[in-house]
């Protein structure tokens, strides 16, 4: 009781804000329709009407559920309307973005722990990856997979979504992989260990916890990333797709419900990441 | 690899040994010419400040530290030779136990490195366990454990792959002094079962010299061995032993020794 408390007033807060937006919003619209009929309206006939518009600017909490609903419960999943299938296509190349963000970040962390110079060499570009806009690179990903032969949109959406989850694995397996201090390294030395026993052994499990902290961040970059990889280009499925055919065609309830798909998408993500961590933390006897 | 020779032969000597660190505030001399010979079976206590360069001459015998000058040999081998043969087992201030791995599972830790069979493993863990009276914790975490008992832990772990030789440093010291009392008594029940050789580094005298069979009194600046004293007690060591004449005429002759230690400074 004392914890859900502070999470319903803020969520009711919420509300209410965004309640009063649309009203503020949309009641533009009202006037406008008011002032050309000629009539004038009290402020009792304009709250109705910010309620239900078609193309509101911004729509209210209860259009945007019904929206969802509709296009979760009220679909074949297979249709081209429904968000479970668009959503879905967000998800795979989500996964696959994040499980290649997760092979790159993990080997250029070992190479770099284990062989110095990768340090020097390697690390400059990496921070510098991550300083370009990825709103600017995408398409030149996108333009030149399709330049080199690859018709799968699937490949392109995973790179640019690994091109931005590599990075937070990369920085946390560093700080994990060098984690062990002297003396469990000598210890190991005592034992006569091999370099190859000494990372499976030491380095590699001692760097679990950075890694699953970095999970949590990789994830969701991993979607922003397939999002935007999905935005150019007259992609046709996907909830970027979505979201750029709701704002091409000027409906914004399209775009609003494919933003919170998208949203309600990356919670489950997060929520998923930290089922594995609590389960890989129960196997490696944390604390209870 | 056990050693069939009579009683008593010369299992660590160093002659002459020498290691000075290079540091950005010049080189510091560790170890000024430390000639020492400990036996099979001995139990060799050093003690004296820090600086004074005992943990750093544990570190020599276990090749963890590489001596600038002088020789030393392990089991009639370099360090190094006998670190790969894995000649000694160490036990470090802290446990240091893995905390993602059982009581068993850190045991197990340089068998598994070592190579031993399953079965092998899961026997010596068994046996070690029950040697520092841990049987039944094998499988709780370490948090669960209290400090003495975490620490008897790592000795099993030290013991796991029976090494002739046992190197401990300050295995005791972050412990309270009852524990302390405790864990003292048991590691000579240990050592007299074991009949292991141990050298041990301690801040303490009457650690020193209720644990040893010989006890070398170390000075800093430069690291060096001040005295070496061959115990007059015997083997068998009840702990009101600690107020018999010859404990407290040992204890002393320690206390002299590290305060000439301190005159030269």
């Amino acid at each position: 009781m004392t914890r859900t408390l502070p999470v319903l007033a803020v969520l009711g807060v919420i509300t209410v804000l965004w309640y009063a937006a649309s009203i503020w919003m949309n009641a533009t619209w009202v006037f406008d329709q008011a002032g050309r009929a000629g009539v004038t309206v009290t402020w009792a006939e304009v709250v109705p009407q910010t309620m239900a518009q078609d193309r509101p600017l911004l729509p209210p909490p209860h259009q945007v559920a019904s929206e969802l609903w509709k296009g979760v419960a009220g679909q074949n999943v297979t249709s081209k309307r429904s968000l479970v299938y668009h959503g879905f296509v967000t998800f795979r190349g989500t996964m696959l973005g994040f499980a290649l963000g997760i092979a790159l970040g993990v080997a250029l962390a070992i190479s770099i722990v284990r062989y110095r110079v990768m340090e020097l060499s390697v690390m400059p570009w990496a921070i510098i990856s991550q300083t370009i806009p990825i709103v600017a690179l995408a398409p030149m990903i996108l333009t030149l997979s399709n330049q080199i032969g690859i018709d799968n949109r699937e490949v392109p959406k995973a790179i640019i979504a690994a091109y931005l989850s590599f990075f937070p694995v990369l920085v946390s397996m560093i700080k994990g992989l060098r984690a062990p201090d002297h003396m469990q390294l000598d210890l190991l030395k005592t034992y006569g260990a091999s370099e190859g026993q000494t990372f499976a052994k030491l380095r590699l499990p001692a760097s679990m916890p950075y890694f699953f902290a970095s999970l949590k961040v990789a994830v969701a970059a991993a979607l922003i990333g397939t999002i935007v990889g999905e935005l150019p280009t007259g992609a046709i499925e996907g909830l970027g797709a979505r979201m750029l055919i709701g704002s091409q065609f000027g409906e914004p309830l399209i775009m609003w419900t494919a933003l919170f798909a998208a949203a309600i998408l990356a919670g489950g993500l997060i929520l998923l990441v930290g089922l594995i961590e609590r389960l890989a933390n129960a196997r490696m006897g944390a604390q209870t | 690899m056990k050693d069939t020779a009579p009683a008593n032969p010369p299992i660590i000597e160093a002659q002459g040994l020498n290691l000075t660190f290079q540091t950005a505030d010049g080189p510091v001399h560790a170890l000024k010419d430390v000639d020492l010979t400990i036996s099979k079976g001995d139990f060799v206590s050093f003690i004296g400040p820090s600086g004074c360069g005992k943990t750093t001459f544990l570190r020599c015998i276990a090749a963890l530290e590489r001596p600038t000058g002088g020789t030393l040999s392990v089991n009639g081998m370099t360090a190094d030779e006998a670190r790969k043969r894995r000649a000694y087992g160490y036990v470090f201030q802290a446990a240091g136990l893995y905390p993602w791995r059982t009581i068993a599972g850190n045991v197990k830790l340089p068998l598994e490195i070592m190579g031993f069979t399953k079965a092998e493993q899961d026997t010596r863990v068994r046996k070690v366990l029950e040697l520092v009276e841990l049987s039944g914790f094998g499988g709780k975490f370490p948090w669960q454990l209290s400090g003495g008992m975490q620490q008897r832990a790592s000795i099993a772990r030290a013991l796991a792959f029976d090494a002739d030789i046992l190197l401990m440093d300050e295995p005791f010291g972050a412990l309270d002094e009852i524990v302390r009392d405790r864990l003292n008594e048991e590691l000579l029940k240990l050592w007299a079962r074991t009949e292991k050789t141990i050298a041990f580094v301690t801040h303490s005298i009457p650690e020193a010299v209720y644990l040893s069979t010989k006890i070398v009194v170390m000075s800093p600046r430069p690291g060096r061995i001040t005295d070496v004293i061959d115990s007059p007690l015997p083997r068998e060591r009840p702990l009101d032993i600690r107020d018999s004449k010859d404990f407290i005429d040992t204890a002393h002759r320690v206390r002299e020794g590290l305060r000439a230690g301190h005159v030269d400074d």
